[in-house]
């Protein structure tokens, strides 16, 4: 409730906040089928029809309604990068905490794969691994897990080095507290903030890198929508239905927008030191 | 005549309603030419600010000079208006007309620049000298900070020199252009006791040279003393008495002045050791600790592939013994061996060689699981922010036994009490506690598990002067009401002296003398017990003057293989016992 309190607060966080809510909240609806139309049936009388009453945004190439596939592709969408980040955060956090706990070797091994995986461009490595494993949704989730991962690791790991040096943490050594102890209460606990930030920022990117997926036909499958998929759709057809393009293109950014402006205000948020001394 | 510089009424702000936050309130004083002011006050007193404030640092700070009036007269007469100068003018003024010195000579230098061009930069700014000329005025400067071998140490950067070496730099460098005004702020609260006295005897000697106005910021009354002519004494933002050094020392006349006079642990040679739970002579007691021929090393290697070339002998050989009841305190300088010492102990490092014993006073499983507890010297760093007091008060007894019951609550409740802590502090985080509290903190979950042992590290170091004396209090009496033994790592005499009963000074990584608390302080035998000893500054000791004593601490890199000689001791009466010097 405080941390909520605290967005609403903030200039920037008070709209990334109701941005990323609005979207949340299309994104259920488009999940469970509650949108104007079906997505995917197929209305052939009415194709291409430019945005009326019936349908707000157009109509495409197969008569089936812009606004309802958005609403599903907002979902599609949203849950691939919830999962993808979900697995990046998870095998990041527990990389990055052992390479910084047990050092050394471990050190050294992890790190090096993370960097050679971060010297791959996101999208490139995100096609190679589903290149390999075939197209579809839970390929797209892992693929962009595995591309985030050495982002979330780098995050943990630095932190989690100064962290143990602490003299909170040799303390906890004296009293004989197990290894599993410190690093959950003493090493995790403190990098909640960070990670918190992390996350927001890192769905951003994941959204971006699913509709490129889709785009290139490597994410969603049709006849499911997606955001990259209908931009995709929408290319030979740009100059006599525009609106194809520019609603799924505007979704996109204006998401990008709100979870960006989202992270930057909760990093200042979390930032002790940007913190606002109690006057 | 004029003063060189006048404050009036200072007022500084800080946040964005710098009148409301106001942290500085109200602050004058008058400073003549040659005439050396202490300004003296705890942490969050003001001091610090209102340094900063007469060269204008403090709007690089964030803070906000809200009212008041400062004039400096300048070389040629004038008066020069601080608070209305431009920033321009400011930059002519600093370095030139009024240098400083800070804190930590360590983060004031740029580590990747000589030591030599950092100097030559302040020659180049303010005089206009380049290429050789620069280079020699800075070996001038060099040699007038009494740093020996001039000519070769401007190559060195700062990680090749010492504290007290860097600070001779630092020195050196705020003294480069002759200003008549120099700032010090804590210039010696990082660096040794000998240290200290050196860098405040070459402080006095440079004032007598050149004629120039300081500033002496301390927290500190024993430090005055011996260099200041007049003392402020600050609190909450205000002066609460200022004066003639004699009459400040002798007279006090506020409370406040009189309680950092009285109440604060002060150094007395001995006279102020504690006389109750001394040894029984006949008595043969089970020994609390026992340490026996204690060696840590740390191989030295150039690389991973390459076979270890030599060793740091941080720990050389110490033996002690320690009674229930009693306090062994370990004193010596930064690097001599004594937290290494606590560490080993402790097994947060592995001893190379040595055995330790404890005795267990009362057959239990916790007991005997970790009966050696520690009490860490920052208590802001040593309690972990994220979670609240009844976590961190109940972890030692996860740790051991696994499970919290009613037992532990109720050991959790009491000890909060017996350390004189609000019982409702269990559901709060630490960040709200100050640090004598949290220190307390630190106590209550070191005493957790029951121990017959508790090494302080350092315990007291890191808190204000009147909040050590109610600390070192409180560890006196749950002393007395546990039977603690105590082994007392620390730095400062003075501390020392209000809560040893036997006292071990260590040098090297030896114990170089060991004995009653007393004994050692009034009649020191070892000649770096004497230095030490000699070191300490004190209120009775005014403007004495030290001999400056540049021998650097030994290297404890030894080749491989290398053995100490056994150490023969020489007996001064009862316990008391000396290294025999070679």
């Amino acid at each position: 409730m405080r941390i909520l309190r605290a967005i609403f607060g903030h200039g920037s966080g008070r709209i990334g906040g109701v941005i990323v809510g609005v979207y949340l909240l299309i994104a259920i609806l488009g999940l469970v089928g509650l949108t104007p139309h079906n997505p995917i049936t197929q209305f052939r009388i009415d194709r291409l029809h430019a945005p009326n009453g019936a349908y707000w945004m157009g109509t495409d190439l197969f008569g089936r309604d812009v606004a309802s596939r958005l609403m599903a592709g907002i979902g599609q969408s949203f849950t691939v990068a919830f999962f993808s980040v979900a697995f990046a955060a998870l095998a990041g956090t527990v990389l990055g905490l052992a390479a910084a706990w047990l050092g050394r070797r471990w050190d050294g091994v992890v790190m090096r794969i993370m960097d050679v995986l971060l010297a791959f461009p996101a999208i490139l490595l995100a096609l190679l691994i589903v290149t390999v494993a075939g197209p579809g949704t839970w390929t797209s989730v892992v693929a962009i897990g595995i591309v985030y991962t050495p982002i979330f690791t780098r995050v943990v790991r630095g932190p989690a080095l100064s962290l143990k040096a602490r003299e909170f943490v040799d303390a906890a050594r004296t009293f004989g507290s197990s290894s599993f102890y410190i690093v959950t209460r003493h090493l995790l606990l403190n990098l909640v903030a960070p990670l918190t930030v992390q996350v927001t920022l890192a769905l951003a990117w994941a959204l971006l890198t699913e509709a490129g997926l889709s785009f290139l036909g490597l994410g969603t499958q049709p006849p499911a929508a997606s955001l990259g998929l209908m931009l995709s759709d929408s290319r030979n057809l740009m100059e006599t239905a525009p609106w194809l393009m520019i609603f799924p293109g505007l979704t996109i950014m204006i998401s990008i927008l709100g979870f960006n402006l989202l992270g930057d205000a909760l990093r200042d948020i979390l930032d002790p030191r940007m913190r606002r001394a109690p006057a | 005549m004029t003063p060189l510089l006048s404050v009036h009424d200072l007022r500084v702000g800080f946040g964005r309603k710098p009148q409301a936050n106001e942290v500085v309130r109200g602050v004058s004083f008058d400073l003549a030419d040659g005439e050396t002011l202490a300004i003296v006050g705890e942490s969050g007193s003001g001091k610090s600010v209102t340094a900063l404030s007469i060269n204008r640092l403090i709007d690089f700070g964030g803070g906000r000079i809200t009212g008041g009036a400062m004039t400096l007269k300048r070389a040629d007469g004038s008066l020069f208006d601080l608070m209305g100068a431009t920033e321009p003018q400011l930059t002519g003024i600093r370095g030139a007309e009024i240098g400083m010195i800070f804190q930590e000579p360590m983060t004031s230098l740029n580590p990747v620049l000589t030591i030599g061009s950092q100097i030559e930069e302040s020659f180049r700014l303010h005089r206009g000298l380049t290429g050789r000329q620069a280079t020699a005025a800075a070996k001038d400067a060099l040699d007038r900070v009494r740093i020996p071998d001039a000519a070769r140490r401007l190559k060195y950067t700062p990680n090749q020199l010492s504290g007290g070496m860097l600070q001779r730099v630092m020195i050196a460098i705020a003294l480069a252009c002759n200003p008549r005004l120099l700032i010090a702020d804590e210039p010696t609260t990082a660096l040794d006791v000998t240290v200290q006295a050196q860098i405040m005897a070459l402080l006095a000697e440079l004032k007598r040279e050149t004629g120039m106005s300081m500033i002496f910021i301390t927290h500190d009354i024993g430090l005055v003393a011996g260099i200041a002519d007049k003392v402020m004494v600050m609190q909450n933002g205000q002066a609460v008495e200022q004066g003639e050094l004699n009459q400040i020392l002798d007279r006090p006349r506020h409370p406040y002045t009189q309680h950092l006079l009285q109440d604060v642990p002060h150094f007395a040679n001995g006279s102020a050791a504690r006389v109750d739970g001394q040894r029984d002579k006949g008595e043969h007691m089970k020994p609390a600790l026992k340490v026996n021929g204690l060696v840590v090393r740390f191989p030295l290697k150039s690389n991973f592939f390459s076979r270890a070339s030599g060793a740091v002998h941080a720990v050389d050989g110490v033996d002690f013994d320690l009674m229930p009841g009693e306090t062994l305190a370990i004193v010596g300088e930064s690097g001599s061996g004594k937290s290494t010492t606590a560490k080993a102990v402790l097994g947060l490092v592995r001893s190379t060689r040595g055995s330790f014993s404890v005795g267990i006073r009362k057959a239990s499983a916790a007991q005997s699981a970790k009966p050696v507890q520690m009490v860490f010297q920052n208590p802001y760093a040593s309690l972990n922010p994220r979670l609240t007091i009844e976590s961190i008060l109940a972890e030692p007894v996860i740790a051991t036994s696994g499970r919290v019951d009613a037992g532990t609550r109720a050991r959790m409740a009491s000890l909060l009490e017996r350390v004189g802590l609000p019982a409702n502090s269990l559901q709060r985080y630490p960040h709200e506690f100050s640090g004598g509290q949290r220190q307390r903190l630190c106590i209550a979950r070191a005493l957790m598990l029951n121990p017959s042992v508790v090494v302080l590290d350092e315990a007291v170091s890191a808190l204000d002067v009147s909040v050590q004396a109610k600390v070192l209090e409180l560890l006196v009496d749950l002393q007395r009401e546990f039977g603690l033994a105590y082994l007392f790592i620390s730095h400062d005499m003075a501390v020392v002296e209000r809560i040893a009963h036997r006292i071990a000074v260590i040098y090297a990584g030896q114990i170089v003398e060991i004995g009653d608390a007393a004994s050692v302080l009034s009649m020191p035998k070892h000649s770096y017990t004497k230095k030490l000893i000699a070191a300490v500054p004190t209120i009775d000791r005014r403007r004495e003057h030290f001999e400056i004593d540049t021998r650097q601490v030994p290297s404890l890199v030894r080749p491989q293989g290398f053995e100490p000689a056994p150490a023969r001791w020489e007996q001064f009466g009862g316990d008391h016992k000396a290294r025999v010097e070679g």
